[in-house]
């Protein structure tokens, strides 16, 4: 296969109308030929940091006018008010940090446990298919969750989940689950999240689960480790970092993540520490009012909203891949 | 008294390794419980919405039964398309370099920072194009949505090049500049050659995730209820009609965005497939 691929390559070469191979001519012309070909190549690399560089101007550029009139308050104030042009962004901010928390709360143990399942446990022929079905999650559109969380999940919640937490478990004697069950709300956020989010962390803490060393594990199992003694000894300590980078990973998906939230949260500009209740996060708030805004300040305010989600998100991610970095590099040593 | 201790020792370990090899396989079930879920109802519930006029009629008003996304399946393609033209070449380019100057400072900074770019909120890139092209154009249009999801196409497609050209055997490249092939040479006629099913895997993925991308679409492409296949002009897409129905108080429209989110799944599921026998063809050459 290989053979033919040169023999092809070669054959084109031997078509188009150039000098042959003598050594002199070919080490003089690949001179400039090289050079052209590594600027080429090197603008085309120097694009995506010149992006970025783009975006971040861009972003800032149009949140500044917000951001210099309403200053650190702008985080702090639950006022959003558009008649009056006063902008405070403490409800989206609140609920897109505790809807992105309550996503890692759950999808991080079922998460770890697929990825354990899977690099450990699981029967050879069980592998390939559940690989495939969880990563599949990761394929569907937003919208599609969005669309389903309308109309499946809330009505579950609704009718099932939300009494049972508050009724039937007591948990409605916490600020957590009190209150009327909405069916909007930041519980379906975080559910909808959470199975978004699920195949990122699953899929990297699996990648450094494999990357554990085989002498690590047989090391402990030689010591008369039972397995899940090697894997709590041995091989996890060994992935820490990596698993913990995989957990932001998803951190910072939820955190962005858009029309999914949009469609079930609620939409409320409120902070109410009932997880029954509706809420607005960062990015739903953006996707929801940026096409109605009325004024420039309540565009620059929108504007600063996405400021403060792109730097938050840069944050996140950029530690996310340094934690997975790093436990490959160790592993790689 | 020794044996005694160290047997019930062993049987509390030999529970624990059992209980939790368990609680793993739960997590497997439950993790792709969701899956089948939403699988099911897409199909229970698009199948019976879903009809031909779906793919040949232009949106009808809430008032008026039937209709369907003719537009909105041309305007994805059309967007898509527009967001490849960006996409596709600068992501290769960038995705060359980084493989042939693995270990050089600017590699590494630009291979990072391309993960970043991956883990941007799309709704950032919608802002970013609105400011770029919507403000100075005063009109939403076809152009702006393909620039938002061209700009994420990037990213992907940078690395996934990254990871097929690094694959190319090096005695291939070898053998060809020991022949007397300039590098440039090596690299266009040997090695790209070489990876092109698995670049062509990375760009697959990238359209993938793309084509059902809402939020960067919102106010730029922002939707259109009649045809339009102009990059100039707001243009209709399947994912924003999705949206714009699913949160409508009509259950005819309920029903067309069921169907849309078939065709939609479907699209993206091909794509998908198609990706997994690109990547399968370019490793068995590669490897052989």
């Amino acid at each position: 296969m290989v053979d033919e691929v040169r023999a092809g390559a070669s054959g084109e070469a031997e078509n188009t109308p150039t000098e042959p191979p003598r050594a002199g001519i070919a080490i003089h012309g690949g001179g400039a030929g090289d050079r052209i070909y590594s600027v080429v190549i090197t603008v085309f690399a120097l694009a995506v940091p010149a992006l970025l560089l783009l975006i971040f101007a861009v972003v800032t550029n149009a949140a500044w006018p917000a951001l210099k009139t309403f200053g650190f308050g702008f985080l702090t104030s639950s006022d959003w008010d558009p008649v009056n042009d006063v902008y405070g962004a403490a409800p989206a901010l609140y609920g897109t940090l505790v809807s992105s928390f309550l996503a890692l709360i759950i999808a991080t143990p079922l998460a770890l446990g697929v990825a354990i399942f899977l690099s450990e446990f699981a029967p050879p022929w069980l592998r390939r298919p559940v690989a495939f079905l969880v990563d599949l999650l990761a394929a569907i559109p937003s919208v599609v969750y969005g669309l389903w969380g309308i109309f499946v999940l809330i009505p579950i919640l609704r009718s099932y989940v939300m009494p049972f937490l508050r009724d039937t478990l007591h948990l409605g004697a916490t600020p957590f689950f009190s209150g009327p069950a909405y069916g909007p709300s930041m519980l379906a956020a975080g559910v909808i999240l959470a199975i978004m989010i699920l195949p990122y962390i699953s899929a990297v803490s699996r990648e450094v689960l494999m990357a554990v060393p085989r002498s690590q594990r047989e090391a402990a199992l030689a010591l008369g480790a039972t397995r899940w003694e090697m894997l709590w000894g041995a091989a996890i300590p060994f992935a820490r970092s990596g698993i913990a980078g995989g957990v932001i990973l998803g951190l910072g998906r939820a955190l962005g993540e858009t029309m999914a939230v949009t469609m079930v949260i609620g939409n409320r500009q409120e902070i109410a520490a009932s997880l029954l209740a509706p809420g607005y996060t960062m990015a739903s708030l953006i996707a929801n009012q940026f096409t109605e805004a009325t004024s420039d300040l309540n565009l620059s305010a929108l504007m600063a909203v996405g400021f403060v989600l792109f730097v938050v998100t840069l944050i996140v991610n950029a530690g996310a891949r340094w934690l997975v970095w790093r436990t490959s590099r160790e592993a790689g040593i | 008294m020794s044996t005694g201790l160290s047997a019930r020792t062993s049987l509390r370990r030999r529970f624990v390794n059992g209980f939790m090899l368990s609680l793993t396989w739960i997590a497997a079930v439950l993790a792709t419980l969701p899956l089948l879920f939403v699988l099911f109802y897409l199909l229970e519930k698009g199948v019976t919405s879903l009809n031909w006029a779906f793919f040949t009629h232009l949106p009808h008003p809430p008032s008026m039964p039937g209709g369907g996304a003719a537009n909105a399946i041309v305007g994805t393609l059309v967007i898509v398309a527009g967001a490849s033209v960006l996409g596709v070449p600068v992501g290769i380019g960038a995705g060359i370099y980084l493989a042939e100057r693995k270990g050089a400072p600017l590699a590494v900074f630009v291979r990072f920072l391309a993960d970043v770019l991956n883990g941007l909120p799309s709704i950032v890139m919608g802002i970013f194009a609105w400011e770029l092209v919507v403000v100075p154009m005063g009109h939403f249009s076809a152009l702006a949505g393909a620039l938002a999801l061209g700009a994420m196409m990037i990213p992907t497609v940078t690395r996934t090049t990254e990871e097929m050209v690094r694959v190319v055997p090096s005695p291939l490249r070898e053998a060809a500049l020991a022949l007397g092939y300039t590098q440039w040479r090596t690299s266009l006629r040997i090695v790209l050659p070489t990876a092109l099913a698995g670049i062509l895997t990375g760009v697959l993925v990238a359209l993938a995730r793309i084509a059902g991308e809402t939020a960067p679409l919102l106010f730029t492409a922002f939707g259109n209820d009649f045809w339009s296949l102009s990059m100039n002009q707001p243009i209709a897409a399947l994912p924003l009609q999705i949206f714009n129905y699913a949160i409508s108080p009509y259950d005819d429209w309920h029903a067309q965005a069921w169907a849309g989110a078939l065709v939609l799944i479907a699209l993206v599921l091909v794509i998908s497939l198609l990706a997994r026998a690109a990547t399968r063809s370019g490793f068995a050459r590669a490897s052989e």
